[in-house]
């Protein structure tokens, strides 16, 4: 859920983009990443572990962890939390270590 | 190939402060941040900082940032490079990045790495669940970006950041169950602790947490708590549980180290300064001729020894590069001062003996 009011922020939406995950259109904005669009329509099952395929979500937010990886218009293992959304984008969830095609 | 006097890797309060002094000193400067954002941890602070106005305490941290990038924009030989990634160092000099997705080699004479920290995690069954999050990673959801992160939350840690981002998740209307901590004091200043039991939030000191469990598709759904004896075990029949849809962990960070390890930096395991932290001189010179370290990654303090300690290695590697400016000496004194007054008292303890630990001189 987007927040409308902030007591500290002025928050700034830039331009409205929309995107597909896992085939279903999702609207957000193009000054946001992936998995903060993902997050603001609720969904936060980003990746799957590799051998027991436990659902994973965001936690480091900073790149660092790995926890958000996607397939995004087909590269696999991008890194969600710092992968800025693009209009037309097509996001799907990855299980496994991921192709390199 | 990209030839370059001074490469600094990162844009966090320590990168871009090594990037104004050296730039200041004539040297041609690049700075690298895998981020579209630049600015590091202060562009998700909201709170007023601490510290002295020298650095500028008073001011939020975001504030902070824009700050020193305005200083960073009026100078023409130095470039800032965000959605830029560097990937290793080799042994001929050569550094590696992506850059705006194409791989790039580049040859820099001296490099300032400050790559900051990453928030450590803790063991415990259902701790992958998603909703479990590093404290650090909510403040990008909420305040970097305006996304309410969950509705009820447990934070883990009253460090200040633990405190700091409890009273931020309020300010973005989530409610706060409670606050838990697993020594038997509040590790955090105390006025942060006092604000947030004014608000009705709880703060439970010698407990942790005991598991989180949640479904499939959702994610965490409850957590549950238990009181800690002595020794720090467990004590069964005092277990509590809160049904939420997220944790928050603020037990600390860790160096981002691993470019120094690749470059052979030679590296000593500090406690206190969250991992392994790389030897280095009064000065901010790595075991590494030409390699200097800055912020973070140099031993967990904060922002503002982060900008302190990236102005001294900016200053050095200039002179390291032959730059002269005509008050060199005296500058790298005031940095060693402030650094001094900033890690001077009873919080400072750990950080000092940090430093005592990892302190040498190469010549
Ligand atoms: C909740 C919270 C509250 C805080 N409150 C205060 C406060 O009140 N006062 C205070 O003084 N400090 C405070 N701090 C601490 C302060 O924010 C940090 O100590 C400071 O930001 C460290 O600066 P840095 O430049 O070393 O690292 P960072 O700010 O972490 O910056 C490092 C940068 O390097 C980039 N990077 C890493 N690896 C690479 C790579 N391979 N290639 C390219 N780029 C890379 C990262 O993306 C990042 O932008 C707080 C921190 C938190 C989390
Ligand atoms: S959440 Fe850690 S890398 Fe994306």
């Amino acid at each position: 859920m987007r927040i409308s009011e902030h007591p500290i922020l002025d928050l700034k939406r830039s331009s409205p983009v929309k995107f597909t995950f896992d085939g279903t259109e999702i609207s957000a904005f193009d000054n946001e990443t992936i998995a903060v669009a993902l997050h603001a329509a609720g969904i936060r099952t980003l990746s799957h572990s590799v051998n027991k395929h436990r659902p994973r979500g965001l936690y480091c937010a900073i790149g660092n962890c790995s926890s958000c990886v996607m397939i995004v218009d087909g590269e696999a293992n991008v890194k969600t939390c710092i992968t800025l959304v693009q209009d037309g984008m097509v996001v799907e969830s990855q299980k496994g270590k991921g192709n390199l095609q | 190939m990209i030839n370059i006097d001074l490469l600094v890797v990162g844009a966090g309060p320590a990168g871009l402060s090594a990037a104004i002094k050296a730039g200041n000193a004539g040297a041609s400067v690049l700075v690298l941040e895998r981020s579209h954002q630049l600015g590091g941890q202060l562009v998700k602070q909201t709170h007023m900082f601490f510290g002295s106005e020298k650095q500028y305490a008073t001011h939020r941290g975001f504030e902070i940032s824009d700050i020193l990038l305005a200083e960073l924009d009026k100078m023409e030989n130095v470039t800032i490079q965000p959605h830029a990634t560097v990937l290793a160092a080799y042994d001929d000099g050569i550094w590696t990045a992506e850059i705006e997705g194409q791989y790039q080699k580049i040859k820099p004479s001296a490099v300032v790495v400050a790559t900051g920290a990453s928030e450590k995690s803790l063991l415990f069954p259902g701790n992958d669940l998603p909703g479990i999050y590093g404290a650090g990673a909510v403040q990008t959801l909420m305040n970097q970006y305006g996304v309410k992160p969950a509705n009820r939350v447990v934070m883990l840690g009253a460090g200040n950041i633990g405190l700091i981002v409890s009273y931020q998740l309020m300010q973005a209307g989530v409610e706060v169950i409670a606050v838990v901590e697993g020594s038997p004091t509040i590790g955090g200043y105390l006025v942060h602790a006092s604000k947030l039991r004014r608000m009705g939030v709880p703060i439970f000191t010698s407990h942790t947490i005991k598991n989180a469990k949640g479904a499939n598709t959702n994610g965490l759904e409850s957590v549950t708590l238990w009181k800690l004896d002595e020794n720090w075990q467990g004590i069964s029949g005092s277990e509590f549980t809160y049904h939420v849809d997220a944790l928050c962990i603020a037990v600390g960070l860790s160096p981002l180290s691993e470019l120094l390890w690749q470059i052979g930096c030679k590296m000593t395991f500090s406690a206190p300064m969250g991992g392994y932290i790389p030897y280095r001189d009064k000065y901010m010179r790595t075991s590494q001729k030409g390699i200097y370290i800055a912020g973070d990654v140099g031993g967990v303090e904060e922002a503002s020894s982060a900008m302190v300690s990236g102005q001294l290695a900016g200053i050095s590697a200039a002179e390291y590069l032959g730059f002269e400016m005509p008050n060199m000496a005296a500058m790298k004194q005031d940095c060693l001062n402030q650094l001094a007054s900033l890690r001077q008292g009873p919080k400072g303890a750990h950080i000092r003996a940090g430093i005592r630990q990892a302190e040498v001189s190469f010549e």
